[in-house]
């Protein structure tokens, strides 16, 4: 399953961030994979997305003081690296260009989101 | 002369100028050689030919590495102790770059310190696998049939996904021409370049060839290292030395650092310092913590070697067309050589792209990030003479111990000691961060109050307990 070695396994199902509670760090799936979802304030959850190895998530929190927007876990066995708000803040005053691989992933976000926006626009006229 | 006559003169000296600097610019067809197939040389063309394709810009880049690490021992090794950093290993994966698992042979979560008088171990502070231990070649002597991948190789891989070229020549000579880097080959041919970025390390030939071209690239001051590796089964390593990695405070005479690094069916023994001999090997070898510790005199050491480490910066590791990087240039001191050779690589890199090749760009937009790591390496030799006074003292091991067995121990309690030991060990933070760990009132309290505690005679008698690792 695992294709990275390193970081931390998370078991099938397992909380990696839960939506809501405060976070200072942001993570890299290194193998397996993990789902992304939402609760509802009448507690359903919505599924959002799968993130497989190399994908990040939870780097919301590196660049606002805000709760986590969503609860990830494990969907099977999954390995999962922590990166610190500081190591990452830090490195990004010395190379800000690494900030492009990171908004390259945020900005296909937003376009994904902006699809499913205008997409249910559609659903309701 | 008229106005306008002025401003023509100015217009054509501003021409001129701009018509100087673009022609120090890479452009479409540009050609660039690396000098060196390893981390520095790899991380360079990698981010090179990452961002020149973010910009539409078509690039030649050679890597010129004579040497495949797909054979394992002396000829597709590259002497090295091979850690990954755990802040290395995060910003490679939030640059989206994964270590797969056949390359790293160990992801190692905490470090065991071995005084005379007690061990402990410290864990990482997130308790997580953040540290890689992994050869930089295809593995020892001996390791040639296990599922080991080269670390080396699988950065030189990145490269060729980009498109980048690995060239198995040697190269010869190096001279200008035209104002061009000329690269002669072993064959008896060579080849013109717009940049030739030198990445091949001190033990390299290559870099006395740098001696014959005009300009100060006065070479960096070197020592030398000792590397051993130990072959036994896989269970019998994981029995001994665990899943950490060991380290040992000393008390012997010009000892400075030693560590065994377990690496599935091998365990790596490094050992740095400036004043570094055999004679200095054999006392470390035989001391009683050692032999506790791994038994050197029953696992059979299979693969060893000296190599040359860099100790200091080159004072100019740039020029017109020219730029050092990595262990050729300037490196972090006795630690995270990986970390530097990605940092001053990538730091190239985005310097040639976007400003130009001249000595004048390297120097206003490259050298600010080797001076970095200079500044740092000053407070790391402050660092360094410090923790020799204190390890050369059975007090202050005494008190560095309690210290960090009681940080260890207790849930909640700052972990002044224990960060600063995994700090120092694992290279993960800038010595100057270290410093300044040092300089808090809590460390400074708890230390004196450490060494008060050491000092009482109970103290001689009391346990010392090793945590399980």
């Amino acid at each position: 399953m695992v294709r990275g070695a390193l970081g931390k396994v998370y078991k099938d199902g397992e909380e990696i961030i839960r939506q809501g509670k405060p976070g200072e760090s942001m993570y890299v799936v290194q193998g397996g994979r993990v789902e992304v979802l939402q609760h509802s304030k009448k507690g359903r959850e919505q599924h959002l997305a799968y993130l497989e190895a190399g994908d990040f998530f939870g780097e919301m929190a590196v660049f606002e003081k805000e709760v986590r927007s969503a609860t990830v876990r494990a969907a099977g066995e999954a390995r999962v690296l922590k990166v610190d708000k500081k190591t990452l803040l830090t490195r990004l005053r010395e190379d800000p260009l690494l900030a492009v691989n990171l908004l390259k992933t945020m900005s296909h976000r937003i376009r994904e989101l902006d699809r499913e926006v205008s997409h249910h626009k559609k659903v309701r006229l | 002369m008229s106005l306008s006559g002025q401003q023509s003169v100015a217009d054509s000296f501003s021409q001129l100028v701009e018509d100087g600097e673009k022609e120090f610019n890479l452009r479409d067809g540009s050609r660039i050689a690396v000098v060196g197939g390893g981390p520095a040389g790899s991380f360079f063309s990698y981010f090179l030919l990452n961002m020149a394709e973010a910009i539409d810009l078509d690039l030649t880049v050679d890597i010129f590495e004579p040497r495949s690490f797909k054979y394992c021992g002396p000829a597709g090794c590259n002497h090295c102790g091979g850690i990954v950093s755990e802040s290395l290993v995060q910003i490679l994966a939030a640059e989206g770059i994964v270590l797969p698992r056949s390359v790293v042979q160990r992801g190692v979560e905490s470090y065991v310190v071995h005084m005379d008088v007690g061990d402990v171990a410290i864990e990482s502070p997130v308790h997580e696998q953040r540290i890689a231990a992994l050869y930089r070649g295809n593995g020892p002597r001996d390791g040639c049939d296990t599922d080991l991948e080269s670390f080396d190789d699988f950065l030189q891989g990145m490269v060729r996904e980009k498109g980048g070229n690995v060239v198995r020549k040697l190269i010869t000579g190096v001279e200008f021409r035209d104002g061009r880097p000329f690269l002669d080959f072993a064959d008896g041919e060579g080849e013109a370049y717009d940049l030739v970025t030198v990445a091949a390390g001190v033990n390299s030939k290559f870099i006395s060839l740098l001696d014959n071209l005009p300009g100060d690239y006065e070479p960096p001051k070197t020592t030398r290292g000792y590397i051993c590796e130990f072959h036994s089964s896989k269970e019998e390593i994981l029995r001994i030395l665990g899943r950490s990695v060991h380290v040992f405070l000393l008390s012997i005479p010009r000892f400075e650092f030693a560590a065994i690094i377990p690496k599935g069916e091998f365990a790596t023994v490094v050992m740095v310092g400036e004043d570094l001999d055999q004679e200095l090997v054999h006392a470390f070898l035989n001391d009683p913590v050692v032999r506790r510790t791994f038994p050197t005199d029953k696992v059979p050491c299979v693969c060893s070697c000296s190599p040359l480490i860099n100790l200091g910066a080159r004072k100019r590791p740039y020029g017109d067309r020219i730029v050092m990087i990595g262990d050729s240039g300037i490196t972090r001191l006795y630690k995270d050589g990986i970390g530097a050779s990605f940092r001053t690589g990538k730091a190239a890199a985005t310097t040639a792209l976007f400003h130009g090749v001249s000595g004048k760009d390297f120097e206003q937009h490259y050298w600010p990030t080797c001076k970095r790591i200079v500044n740092d390496n000053r407070v790391g030799k402050v660092m360094f003479a410090t923790n020799a006074i204190m390890k050369n003292s059975r007090l202050t091991r005494k008190a560095m111990l309690r210290m960090s067995q009681n940080e260890q121990d207790s849930a909640g309690a700052k972990p002044h000691m224990s960060s600063l030991l995994w700090n120092m060990f694992t290279g993960s933070a800038p010595y100057v961060d270290m410093f300044r760990g040092t300089m808090h009132p809590g460390f400074i309290y708890n230390l004196l109050k450490s060494v008060t505690l050491s000092l009482l005679p109970e103290s001689d008698s009391a346990p010392v307990k090793k945590k399980a690792v």
